[in-house]
C-alpha cells in the first residue's frame, strides 16, 4: 500500500468534498480542495517526484516547509514547496530536479540560486 | 493614550495566546503566520474542520477554536495570514548592542499574501512597539543509511499530513526515534486507520523510565500533556502496537522508495548491540529525534541563546527572563524556541509574553498564576530533555557513504575527511569544501548534526552561537529567514500605517487576507477599553 487519503468525517463517500484537477508534467491528477500539492501527489500514489544531485529519488520528508526536498514548479513559479502549497483547480505542476551535470536527466543552463542547476524534467 | 502595538510572529499555541493576552491588556495586535489559519503545527486541521466541523482526537480543540475566534474577530487585531517574516532589521546603531538607544524592537520585513512560495507577493514593513517571537520548532532527525529514500519522513510530516489532509503515509508504518511525540504520531496514524507495525524509542529504560517516573507530583501540574500522552499510549495498547525501548532503525532500504528497515537493539549510549538486527518490511518510516527550534528570527533580532548540554535532543534555545523578555529590548519569545515542553506550556508562555509586551499590569493575580504555571512548564521541559537525550553512540550507525546533508548529498566520509584536516575544519571552510548545509534547506536539517559531528571529530566546539562561539558561526543564522524571489526583493516595501492606524485602514495597499477577516459577531471576551487579565478564566487549559 501507498499513502492514502481518508474521506472527510461524516462524508464517508466523500460527498461534500470539492474535487479539483491539476496536471503534473502534463498528466491530469485528481484531488480535493484543501489538499496541498504534495498531498495530491501522495494520494495519487506518487511517493517521489524530485531527484537529488546524484539522481536519487526524493519526495516529502519534513512535510512543513523546512527541508525543501519536495520542490516543484507551479504555474511557472519554480522552487515551490509542494508540502506548503495548497493545490488549486487547474494548477500546472512540473517536477524539477537538482541532478549534477553528468548524473542523468536533462541538462539546463538554468542554475538555481545556490549554484547547482535545478531544472524541469519533462520539459526536455 | 497611545496604544501599544504588539506584533506577534507565529500563530501556533504560543503566538495565539500572546495575541489574546496582549489584546486583553489593551494593546493593538498584528498577528502574523505563514499558514492560512492560526493553529501552528499543533492545531493543524483540514480546511473544512477549521470552519467549525468537529474532528477526531485533537486535544484542546474547542478551547483553541474559541480563542482563535476571539482573537481574529477582535477590533484591535490585524490578522496577516499567508505572510512570511523574511527578515528583521535592527534599528539600533550598527556597531552598538542590538536595539541600543531606541528600545524599539527590530523592523519586521514581510511578504504578504498569495499562495505559499508564489510570485508577486507584496513586500511590507512593520514597526511595532514590541515583538513577540513564537516561531516554534521542527523535527530533528539524525541521519542513518537510507534516510533519504522516499517513504522515509519525519514524525512531524506524518502528523501534518494526517492532521491537515487526512492522509496516512502508509499501512505498514514504523515510527522510530526518541521522545513522546512518537507516541502522539503513532496514535494519530492509528486513529486515522493506518497500520503501525511498531514504535521504537531509542532511549533505554533506565533513562526514559527513571526520568518519567521521578517526582510524579510534578507531572500533575502538566495534566493536559500527561493525559494526552496517556491517551496516545492507550491507543497503542488498543491496537496491539508494540512500543519498544532501546531499539531503533539503523538502516532503511528499498529500490526508489523505502521497502524495509533494519532495526537493532541499542545500549544506553545508543551504540548498536551486534547481532540484534531485525529486518521489518514497511511502506513508510517516520523518524524524529527531538526538535530544532526555529531560530532564524531570534538570531536576526540578536537574541542571546543558551546552549544545551551535549547530547540534548534539542537546542540551543532563546534566553528569556521571568516575563519572557529576550536579551533584546522590546523582543519577547514564547513557546518551543525557549525550550520544548509542548503546547500547554507554550500557551502559558505566550500569555505571559503577550501581557508583558502589551505593558499589562504586573500586579494582576492571574499573572502570578501564569508565572507559576510557566515555571512548571519549564520543569516539564527539563524532564523531557533528561528522559530523551541523544545517545553519544549514534554515529556508529553511519557508514562512509551515508548521506548527512540531504540537499547536497554530502556523505559521512567526506565530512570525516574535512574535519580531520586542520586546514578545512573551520565551519565556514568545511561548509564550502564539503557543501554540507549549502543546499536549498540552508542547513535547517543537517546543521545541528554537522555541528555535532564536527565537535565529536575533534575539530572544535559545536558552534551553537552561544558565548563560547560568536553567533555568526551558528548553523541557524540565515540572513533570509524565508525564501523570497528576486523580483519581490527588488520591489520597494510598503510600510504599514502609523501606530494609531490599523494597517487595513492606512490607505496603503491592503494585504490580501485582511479583507477576509470576519466582522465581530458575538461579544468579544475583553472590552476594547478596559484591560482585563491575561487569561480567560473559562478556559481551564490556560492554567496547565
Amino acid at each position: 500500500m501507498s499513502p492514502r487519503r481518508l474521506p472527510a468525517r461524516g462524508t464517508a463517500d466523500g460527498r461534500g468534498e470539492r474535487p479539483l484537477r491539476i496536471t503534473v508534467d502534463g498528466r491530469p491528477v485528481d484531488g480535493v480542495a484543501g489538499q496541498t500539492v504534495a498531498g495530491v501527489l501522495l494520494a495519487a500514489g506518487r511517493t517521489a517526484w524530485r531527484r537529488g544531485p546524484s539522481g536519487a529519488a526524493r519526495g516529502v520528508f519534513c512535510g512543513i516547509g523546512v527541508c525543501f526536498d519536495c520542490l516543484v514548479t507551479v504555474n511557472g513559479d519554480r522552487d515551490v514547496r509542494a508540502c506548503l502549497r495548497r493545490a488549486a483547480d487547474g494548477d500546472e505542476v512540473r517536477t524539477q530536479s537538482r541532478t549534477r551535470p553528468g548524473t542523468g536527466g536533462s541538462r539546463s543552463a538554468d542554475a538555481g540560486a545556490d549554484g547547482y542547476p535545478e531544472h524541469g524534467e519533462a520539459t526536455g | 493614550m497611545t496604544r501599544r502595538h504588539v506584533a506577534v510572529t507565529g500563530a501556533g499555541p504560543a503566538g495565539l495566546a500572546a495575541a489574546c493576552a496582549a489584546l486583553a491588556a489593551g494593546a493593538r495586535v498584528t498577528l502574523i503566520d505563514s499558514a492560512e489559519q492560526p493553529g501552528g503545527q499543533y492545531h493543524r486541521m483540514p480546511p473544512e474542520a477549521s470552519a467549525g466541523h468537529p474532528g477526531g482526537l485533537r486535544h484542546g480543540r474547542d478551547a483553541f477554536l474559541r480563542r482563535r475566534s476571539r482573537v481574529l474577530t477582535h477590533p484591535r487585531c490585524t490578522w496577516l495570514p499567508e505572510t512570511s517574516v523574511w527578515a528583521l532589521e535592527r534599528t539600533g546603531p550598527a556597531d552598538g548592542p542590538p536595539g541600543a538607544g531606541s528600545g524599539a524592537p527590530p523592523r519586521v520585513h514581510l511578504l504578504c499574501g498569495g499562495p505559499a512560495d508564489g510570485s508577486g507577493r507584496t513586500r511590507r514593513t512593520l514597526d511595532a512597539d514590541a515583538l513577540v517571537l513564537a516561531t516554534g520548532a521542527h523535527d530533528r532527525v539524525l541521519p542513518f543509511p537510507g534516510w533519504e529514500l522516499p517513504g522515509v519522513c519525519t514524525a512531524g510530516a506524518a502528523q501534518a499530513l494526517v492532521k491537515g489532509e487526512r492522509l496516512v503515509v502508509g499501512d505498514r508504518v514504523v515510527v522510530a526515534g526518541t521522545g513522546p511525540f512518537l507516541l502522539a504520531v503513532a496514535a494519530s496514524l492509528l486513529e486515522a486507520g493506518a497500520g503501525v507495525r511498531e514504535v521504537l524509542e531509542a532511549g533505554t529504560f533506565p533513562t526514559v523510565g527513571r526520568n518519567w517516573l521521578s517526582r510524579p507530583w510534578e507531572l500533575a501540574a502538566q495534566l493536559g500533556k500527561t493525559a494526552e500522552l496517556a491517551g496516545s499510549a492507550a491507543a497503542l495498547v488498543r491496537h496491539r502496537v508494540p512500543y519498544r525501548l532501546g531499539r531503533t532503525v539503523v538502516e532503511a532500504r528499498g529500490d526508489g522508495r523505502v521497502e524495509e528497515v533494519v532495526t537493532a537493539r541499542l545500549r544506553p549510549d545508543w551504540s548498536v548491540v551486534d547481532g540484534t538486527e531485525r529486518t521489518v518490511p514497511v511502506d513508510a518510516l517516520c523518524v524524529g529525534h527531538g526538535f530544532s527550534p526555529r531560530l532564524e528570527l531570534p538570531l536576526a533580532a540578536g537574541c542571546a541563546l543558551r546552549d544545551t548540554p551535549a547530547g540534548a535532543g534539542a537546542g540551543p534555545f532563546v534566553v528569556v527572563d521571568g516575563e519572557q523578555r529576550t536579551s533584546v529590548p522590546g523582543v519577547f519569545a514564547a513557546g518551543e524556541i525557549t525550550g520544548v515542553a509542548g503546547a500547554p506550556a507554550a500557551r502559558v508562555e505566550g500569555a505571559v509574553a503577550g501581557w508583558t509586551a502589551a505593558g499589562g499590569d504586573h500586579a494582576v493575580p492571574a499573572l502570578r498564576v501564569l508565572r507559576r504555571s510557566r515555571d512548571e512548564g519549564r520543569a516539564f521541559a527539563r524532564r523531557l530533555a533528561r528522559a530523551h537525550p541523544i545517545g553519544a553512540g549514534w554515529p556508529g550507525w553511519l557508514r562512509q557513504d551515508t548521506v548527512v546533508c540531504r540537499c547536497e548529498e554530502t556523505d559521512y566520509g567526506t565530512l570525516c575527511a574535512a574535519f580531520g584536516d586542520a586546514a578545512q575544519a573551520a565551519p565556514r571552510v568545511a561548509r564550502l569544501s564539503t557543501r554540507a548545509g549549502l543546499g536549498p534547506c540552508q542547513a535547517r536539517v543537517c546543521g545541528p548534526t554537522v555541528a555535532e559531528l564536527r565537535a565529536r571529530l575533534g575539530a572544535g566546539p559545536a558552534g551553537h552561537g552561544t558565548a563560547a562561539e560568536p553567533p555568526g558561526h551558528t548553523p541557524h543564522r540565515r540572513p533570509l529567514a524565508q525564501p523570497l524571489r528576486l523580483g519581490e526583493l527588488a520591489a520597494a516595501p510598503v510600510p504599514f500605517g502609523s501606530p494609531e492606524e490599523t494597517p487595513d485602514r492606512s490607505g496603503g495597499p491592503k494585504p490580501p487576507g485582511a479583507a477576509d477577516r470576519t466582522t465581530p459577531s458575538g461579544p468579544v471576551a475583553e472590552s476594547p477599553e478596559a484591560p482585563s487579565s491575561p487569561t480567560d478564566p473559562s478556559d481551564p487549559t490556560d492554567q496547565r
